[in-house]
């Protein structure tokens, strides 16, 4: 998952330094295709974070309670 | 009334109520937990609150405006960069930390190592990254009294900087984490609000049409559609290939620097377990992201209001593309009086923002003496609560004292890349030293004390022989030109080397500890151990 959104925001990076035509490209009105992918970094970022935060509630959470309790139970 | 005074009203407001809440702190503040982590008793919306505040700075606020306000899209660039970099610490580090680790980032690293060198390491890199921020800041300080209050002789500006100094200084020494925490927070409430207020009185003129914002700001910047793609400011055609190197150069500096600042670090132990650290970081996800949106309209509203003209006429930097904002929308809407009101407002916004993230910045760079340097390496372990607080207090006095010191010295030298170098140090001395120790499990002491002087050193080394120092008209030194290095940010090179460096020093060591790393994994990622929230 780090890999995958480092990747994707290099790829945006490297995008705005080499890619100017394709960022130019106009979409809707004066939104071009620069700030829809900019935007889109932050979709991603907030729905990265969003999924980790309910991965974590839903399966590491028990597990980290479960190891604690067994271990914190024998010392 | 002039909005001068007014700022000047409003600021010392916000410095009664904060002064009181730190007061008000102190009380409660009795042992090393409750000066270094507040007593770990902050909830994660409470924690991501000071940490948006924390990081939210005058550089995010002014800075990136200014240049989507100048430059147009490529201030854009920094936004994301700054927020993406959260995930990082979200997936990676603030849980883990938060775990395996009591005040300080070297608490960390020297977990399953030879405590004494690691810390030293550590200790020196955090000051050294908190320095250059801090530098930063308080040289913004003094440029932006000129600006919003008129005060323009280097007097009134060194004034300024010593009443900002005194004012941090008082809030760490009298407060430690608990009170500069609530400054955070309260400065993060009105740093949000005074931009979402802007935000929406702008977009409203444009009655919410987000593409007619961004043709006005086009077609008033003189650069029509150049304006709104990535390429005026950073990595532009005239430079070359260089450029872009270097743009791709700050975006990772920008992105992996963030989870190895330390003043962000020491925020992952004010809550009482590492849920609520994760918490703090989803939350501080949440305000910051928002806030970057903020600037966007911000910046490409200054530009199509205000225009470009106007504000290189005030701040060659742009950063006072903001508070003009405020005055431009203010008149629009309410006529001159809701103008001077506004930028009133947001002046003393700008003003509280500084001091809220130096005090921050001195109390983690104080800290991390006190507890690593003082109370670890020379004094072995052997301090009392009470010594550790008071070498910390003393500490605090001293950097803030430098930073005054330093700040008033560097008036009127181009700091914004200070803070991009903050964060390649950052991202070059501290996060592969911090994402080995928790993952790697054959890393050891020379890793650990390798990865740190070896990301910092080449950090340094490269920016001294870059364009920033030298060689060109805005250069620290413009008259020389001993400027090899072709990148003004040095994160694309010193960062991989940091890493390397950490690896290397590791395998040239026969030290390899299996059972420590096991605990330390166990640790990190269940919580065993943990250090718990103090009871009063």
């Amino acid at each position: 998952m780090t890999i995958a959104f480092f990747t994707w925001y290099l790829l945006y990076v490297v995008l705005s330094g080499f890619a100017r035509d394709f960022m130019a490209i106009k979409v809707l009105g004066n939104i071009n295709v620069a700030l829809v992918l900019g935007l889109l970094q932050f979709v991603s970022t907030f729905g990265i974070a969003w999924a980790y935060s309910r991965f974590a509630e839903r399966k590491l959470d028990p597990l980290a309670d479960e190891i604690r309790h067994e271990v914190e139970g024998k010392i | 009334m002039s909005h001068q005074t007014l700022s000047t009203i409003l600021f010392l407001v916000f410095v009664a109520v904060t002064l009181g809440i730190t007061f008000w702190a102190s009380r409660n503040t009795k042992d090393a937990t409750d000066y270094y982590a507040g007593g770990r008793s902050f909830s994660g919306a409470q924690n991501g609150l000071a940490i948006g505040g924390d990081y939210m700075s005058a550089a995010s606020f002014l800075g990136i405006a200014g240049i989507i306000a100048l430059s147009g899209y490529d201030g854009f660039l920094y936004s994301i960069g700054f927020l993406v970099a959260w995930l990082i610490a979200l997936l990676l580090v603030a849980e883990l930390m938060r775990n395996s680790g009591k005040f300080t980032m070297a608490d960390v690293l020297a977990f399953r190592m030879s405590p004494r060198p690691v810390r030293t390491a550590a200790g020196v890199s955090t000051i050294t990254v908190s320095i250059f921020y801090l530098l930063a800041q308080m040289v913004g300080a003094g440029a932006l009294v000129g600006l919003l209050l008129g005060v323009t002789s280097p007097t009134g500006k060194a004034l300024t900087i010593v009443g900002v100094g005194v004012l941090m200084i008082v809030y760490v020494v009298v407060g430690g984490m608990k009170g500069t925490t609530w400054v955070q927070i309260v400065k993060a409430v009105l740093l949000m609000g005074g931009a979402t207020l802007i935000t929406l009185l702008v977009l409203g003129h444009y009655g919410f049409n987000l593409s007619a914002l961004l043709g006005d700001a086009a077609a008033k910047s003189g650069k029509a559609d150049q304006f709104l793609i990535p390429g005026l400011k950073y990595g532009t055609e005239a430079q070359g290939l260089a450029g872009k190197i270097d743009l791709i150069s700050l975006g990772l500096a920008l992105v992996l620097g963030t989870a190895g600042l330390p003043h962000i670090l020491i925020r992952f132990y004010t809550v009482p377990t590492a849920r609520e650290a994760r918490k703090s970081v989803l939350w501080g996800i949440g305000i910051i992201g928002v806030f970057y949106l903020l600037t966007l309209v911000l910046g490409f509203g200054a530009a199509a209001l205000v225009g470009g003209k106007a504000i290189l006429a005030q701040d060659k930097a742009g950063n006072t593309a903001a508070p003009m904002l405020a005055e431009a929308i203010g008149n629009a809407i309410f006529g001159s009086v809701g103008g001077t009101i506004l930028l009133a407002v947001i002046a003393a916004v700008a003003f509280a923002t500084i001091l809220a993230v130096v005090a921050g910045l001195t109390l983690a760079s104080s800290s991390s003496f006190a507890h690593d340097m003082y109370a670890h390496v020379f004094k072995r372990g052997n301090v009392t609560d009470k010594e550790e607080i008071l070498v910390a207090r003393i500490s605090a006095f001293v950097i803030g004292a430098v930073a005054i010191g330093l700040g008033i010295l560097a008036q009127g030298q181009n700091v914004a890349f200070l803070v991009a170098l903050a964060f390649a140090v950052a991202a070059s001395g501290n996060l592969p030293a911090i994402l080995y120790s928790l993952f790697w499990k054959r890393f050891n002491t020379v890793g650990a004390v390798s990865a740190i002087y070896g990301g910092l050193g080449s950090a340094l080394f490269l920016v001294i022989f870059s364009p920033v120092m030298s060689g060109t008209a805005t250069s620290l030194i413009p008259d020389a030109n001993f400027a090899w290095f072709p990148l003004s940010n040095p994160g694309i090179v010193s960062i991989p080397l940091g890493f390397l460096a950490g690896y290397i020093g590791t395998r040239l060591s026969k030290e390899y500890n299996a059972a420590k790393y096991a605990e330390i994994e166990v640790r990190s990622l269940t919580g065993v151990g943990a250090e718990k929230a103090t009871e009063h």
